[in-house]
């Protein structure tokens, strides 16, 4: 029972704690109970720029490394990697992106490590699938070689630094996917690390999903059983794109616009058919996108099956056999209207929840746990349970909620 | 309800605040333009410490008199934003501006010689 209790406080702007600034999201973790069921979050970020020393050290290449290394000198991201204009702290609203550099997290732990564990136990999380962040543009990059290598040395320095080290962070890796031969290389050389539970293949990029250069690397996840995801971001200098002024503008439809795009050419072109056992995911493009497209697709499929010849079934069918995260999870004023969007992609099994922490629109498992329409064993799947099969994990939670 | 101290007068200045925790309330008590304004600290989107985050104007579109856009600004009605996410309400009525449907629950303030009391 909660006493009641008097205080008062002044605000800080010099110091932070995440578990202060997510201390609601523990009172809704108590409140709702997390600690009696698994909470999986299949999307969560760190800042691999601030370990660029690191990471870049990692890097085969001499030539590469060494540019690398040197660009580091200079400040900011790094000259040497690409980057997108994107006010994404609203102007200072955002107060965490500048406030967590006065974390302070114990010296003998990989700062990435303690902090992603501090968001996780406030939120009631037992396990991320953690993601970069600035590296989410570099399948942009104009130098293939570069893409290669920075994946290269940044998977490795993951799995070395923060997933041997932390059981309960996982990654889907970053894939080369300009480098159809380097991304094959990659899986081979990762897929069975540690922490390891699928590739992942960053969105925003010009290199169709159905090229047959693609084929043996999709043939080998689905021999491994790892699943492949795609994860969407915003290219403001896409030409479309390039029209909106706002970030606001390109990042709604940014977010969709490459996921529609990629899902339409593995749908089309029968991917589903030919890889029936790979596990694919779709991840940060919210749930709207989905039900648009699987009717989109429908209505013109019935009139040009000969544009698809590969397919036996409608596909909304196909679509419906895959996974989605739920984050930025668009929740309209009428809730039937989510509710459908739900019975469309069979959330029950196939949807993931998905917190984006620490990124500015991140979403926390009450988006999931408050909804009317879902009864407590869907809320469980979808908070945890779907992940948990699709990735192997142990389904008893680990959280620590303070 | 009960009357919950929060400082003395002479120790909020025009744009601090403090956050009260009365009871099973939160709440988040300003001054502004020397005026006490006092709302729960719970964001109406996902339950964010909303009374916690940046004090910042309202920006706007300037339109000119022929309809075109000339850039934007900041007006004078000063906004509060929930720190988790962004959304923003005004200061004056603990409406969220993206939707004035939405508003935080508003408290009373007294002030009692230099003693500030939030009432809950």
């Amino acid at each position: 029972m909660d006493m009641p209790r008097s205080e008062v406080r002044e605000l800080r702007f010099d110091e932070y704690s995440a578990t202060k600034h997510l201390e609601h999201a523990t009172r809704q973790a108590h409140q709702r109970n997390y600690q009696d069921f698994l909470i999986v979050d299949v999307d969560s970020h760190h800042y691999e720029n601030e370990s660029y020393k690191e990471v870049f050290s990692y890097i085969d290449n001499p030539v590469i490394r060494r540019a690398a290394m040197e660009s580091t000198k200079r400040g900011g991201r790094s000259s040497m990697m690409n980057t997108q204009v994107g006010y994404q702290d609203l102007g200072g609203r955002i107060t965490r992106h500048e406030l967590r550099k006065y974390e302070k997290v114990p010296s003998d732990v990989h700062r990435d490590i303690s902090m992603t564990k501090l968001w996780m136990d406030a939120m009631g999380v037992d396990y991320t699938c953690l993601f970069p962040t600035p590296m989410l543009f570099l399948g942009l990059h104009p130098q293939t070689e570069v893409e290669v290598a920075m994946a290269q040395g940044y998977n490795r320095w993951l799995c070395e630094r923060i997933l041997a080290a932390e059981p309960r962070l996982i990654s889907m890796l970053y894939l080369p996917f300009n480098d159809p031969e380097a991304a094959y290389r990659t899986v081979k050389e990762f897929g069975d690390k540690k922490g390891v539970v699928g590739f992942m293949v960053t969105s925003p990029r010009y290199k169709p999903v159905h090229d047959n250069a693609y084929v043996k690397t999709y043939a080998l996840l689905e021999e491994m059983g790892k699943p492949i995801s795609f994860h969407a971001a915003y290219n403001w200098n896409d030409q479309s794109l390039a029209m909106t002024n706002r970030f606001i503008s390109v990042h709604a439809l940014g977010f969709m616009w490459f996921n529609m795009v990629h899902m339409t050419n593995w749908v089309i072109n029968g991917m589903p058919e030919r890889f029936p056992k790979l596990k694919v995911m779709w991840i940060e493009s919210g749930l709207t996108w989905a039900y648009c497209l699987m009717q989109r697709l429908d209505h013109s499929y019935m009139m040009r099956t000969s544009d698809c010849p590969s397919l036996k079934r409608k596909p909304s069918e196909y679509m419906r056999e895959m996974y989605f995260s739920t984050q930025p999870m668009e929740i309209p004023d009428d809730p039937s209207i989510l509710e459908a969007t739900f019975k469309m992609i069979n959330a029950e099994t196939q949807l993931c929840w998905s917190s984006d922490y620490p990124h500015w629109d991140f979403d926390l498992p009450s988006t999931i746990y408050d909804q009317p329409f879902l009864s407590e064993q869907a809320k469980r799947n979808i908070l945890g349970g779907n992940a948990a099969r699709l990735f192997g994990l142990d389904p008893k939670p680990v959280k620590k909620i303070p | 309800m009960a009357e919950w101290f929060v400082a003395k007068a002479s120790e909020l200045s025009d744009g601090d605040r403090r956050i009260v925790t009365a009871g099973r309330h939160e709440i988040g008590v300003f001054r502004s333009g020397g005026t006490y304004y006092a709302y729960s600290n719970q964001c109406l989107h996902q339950g964010g410490p909303a009374c916690e985050g940046l004090l910042i104007n309202r920006v706007v579109d300037v339109i000119a008199p022929d309809r075109t856009y000339q850039g934007q600004t900041f007006s004078d009605d000063l906004h509060f934003v929930c720190p988790w996410h962004g959304y923003e309400y005004e200061i004056t009525t603990g409406e969220c501006v993206g939707d004035r449907k939405l508003k935080l629950r508003k408290y009373d303030v007294v002030q009692r010689g230099e003693d500030i009391y939030v009432v809950a």
